[in-house]
């Protein structure tokens, strides 16, 4: 939690790039199953990929609830990305029809917030999508990085914001 | 830690440990080990941190029943909010219902820098003003309520819409603003006073700025917020700030009702609106001035009135549930068809309630906004709708 020092103002230079541009935060929670073996797969395979973002695992998508989502937003994440497994391939049957339906709620709750819609995706990526982790990713990165800093980010707070947020 | 002005501000110093409010406490008889008595005298003894850490501050629905049945007149209520204040950050965090989704909506609001989409429910007809007027109408957060408890099927915004049709009706027309944010009223009684303060500073500062006059709200949360624990934030005089029930009972009299509006229905006194504000009669004076319309009451009415048991968001568990379940058959027993409330958090918790599988069909019962009664009968009324 308090080792969230700066936002922006942290660029952690990747080797490659020279320029000073702004690297947004964004949480990925993936689903144990499928969308995090895939972000595995994309590693093994050495695919390329912008590595702004922190991923929480959860075994399963449906346990995505808006909660998740709003506290990753309260802390000042940039952009939220909630993944798992294709409709039909839920390791525990339905959970994926539940993270949809929470899902949905959740993006309804971040529009009358006054957050961009940009901000938010929901995407299913199989284990063996290594090459589409990434490129989801990379477009999200690229969404959210054009958006620009969360007005809600830690820039903007004061030392105590949001200290309790977790339950 | 300044135990003795908490003893003496609320009183809790001249109790002597009848046991009444533990007796009385809704949470209580619902079977939890929960002990109004065992908060006090903690407190009276010095250590109320010890009570506090055992989680059981967040078990009080804060409904003031036990402050009505005290017979030294303990403030049991603010005990319990000045406690939960003092251990807020030195305690493990509570763990709030829905994830503490809600509680983390607040504090973004309280941060702020984001435009709200809050005006979406003001449907064309309905007359408002721009960001100055005599009258503020102040929404609340039943927009937010219905896109995340979508499946209990809410319109607590339909309250609202009838509200304002009611006061454009009788020639108002309110300022509503997309500016407005949460009052803060569940984060000030979890205990988090800082970003309560953010939120009173900003709203306190919105509608000094409108100019209003008089603020009218459908939400007995606003309302106590407002009328209450907002007084210190005013660097002038504050608007005259008023329930939705009290302004239509003013007004009474100016409508022209439709006639055979023959329904039974049955009122629910939200713990703000009654035990902390006692407004016991407006909301009864606007029902009963409905022709044909045939109110009854619960045998726990006005001061004796069970809560909704989850006004704060600060907890929900299986005796909350035991407590709205025998509520709903209270109203059922009268032979109401409708359930009246006058705050959205009732609507919420009691139609929680009544989407239990093995028990709904016992406890079912419509639930509807004073206000939207109230439009339902009215000659030139647009029905409020469900």
């Amino acid at each position: 939690m308090d080792d969230k020092t700066g936002h922006s103002a942290k660029s952690k230079g990747s080797r490659k790039s020279t320029s000073t541009r702004w690297n947004p935060e964004i949480v990925v929670f993936a689903c144990n199953w499928c969308s995090y073996a895939g972000a595995d797969t994309a590693g093994v395979s050495r695919v390329q990929h912008e590595p702004h973002f922190r991923m929480i695992r959860v075994m399963c998508s449906g346990r995505i609830q808006p909660a998740f989502v709003f506290h990753a937003f309260e802390k000042g994440a940039d952009g939220v990305l909630v993944s798992g497994c294709h409709i039909g391939d839920c390791h525990y049957m339905f959970g994926n029809e539940r993270a949809l339906e929470q899902f949905e709620i959740t993006k309804n709750v971040v529009r009358i917030l006054g957050l961009e819609e940009g901000r938010l995706r929901l995407e299913w990526i199989s284990a063996a999508e290594g090459a589409r982790f990434a490129k989801v990713i990379d477009e999200f990165t690229k969404e959210v990085r054009k958006l620009g800093p969360s007005p809600y980010g830690a820039k903007n707070s004061s030392a105590a914001w949001g200290k309790k947020a977790t339950a | 830690m300044p135990t003795t002005d908490l003893k003496k501000s609320t009183r809790s110093w001249a109790c002597y440990d009848c046991g009444k409010c533990t007796a009385t406490c809704p949470v209580a008889r619902a079977g939890s080990d929960y002990s109004p008595r065992r908060h006090v005298l903690a407190a009276n003894l010095g250590s109320p941190d010890d009570t506090a850490l055992d989680g059981s501050l967040a078990s009080c629905l804060t409904c003031s029943l036990c402050d009505k049945r005290c017979p030294v007149q303990v403030d049991y209520t603010n005990l319990v909010r000045r406690l939960r204040e003092q251990t807020y950050h030195e305690s493990a965090p509570t763990e709030c219902p829905h994830g503490g989704a809600l509680q983390s909506l607040m504090r973004m609001m309280a941060h702020g820098g984001t435009r709200q989409n809050r005006l979406e429910w003001l449907d064309g007809d309905l007359k408002t003003g721009p960001e100055t007027g005599h009258v503020f109408y102040w929404t609340g957060c039943a927009m937010y309520y219905d896109a995340f408890f979508t499946k209990l099927g809410l319109k607590t915004i339909d309250g609202s819409r009838a509200a304002v049709r009611l006061m454009n009706y009788l020639g108002f027309t309110p300022v509503v603003s997309p500016e407005e944010r949460c009052c803060g009223h569940d984060l000030l009684w979890n205990g988090d006073r800082e970003n309560f303060e953010r939120l009173a500073r900003h709203n306190v500062k919105l509608v000094a700025e409108s100019g209003a006059e008089m603020l009218v709200t459908s939400c007995a949360e606003c309302l106590r917020t407002w009328r209450i624990d907002y007084r210190a934030f005013f660097d002038k005089a504050p608007p005259k700030v008023l329930h939705v029930t009290e302004f239509i009972a003013l007004h009474r009299n100016e409508f022209k009702y439709k006639t055979n509006d023959a329904r039974r229905v049955v009122y629910q006194d939200p713990c703000r609106l009654g035990r902390h504000l006692g407004i016991y009669d407006p909301p009864r004076d606007v029902l009963r001035a409905i022709p044909g319309l045939d109110l009854a009451e619960m045998r726990k009415a006005r001061e004796g009135a069970i809560c909704c048991a989850g006004g704060t968001w600060s907890n929900c568990d299986r005796f909350a549930k035991k407590i709205q379940v025998e509520r709903l058959r209270e109203a059922r027993a009268t032979g109401a068809e409708i359930l009246a409330t006058a705050c959205p958090k009732c609507q919420i918790h009691f139609r929680c309630a009544m989407n239990d599988p093995n028990l709904g069909g016992d406890i079912a019962i419509e639930m509807r906004d004073v206000a939207q009664l109230v439009v339902d009968s009215l000659t030139n009324g647009h029905t409020a709708g469900m």
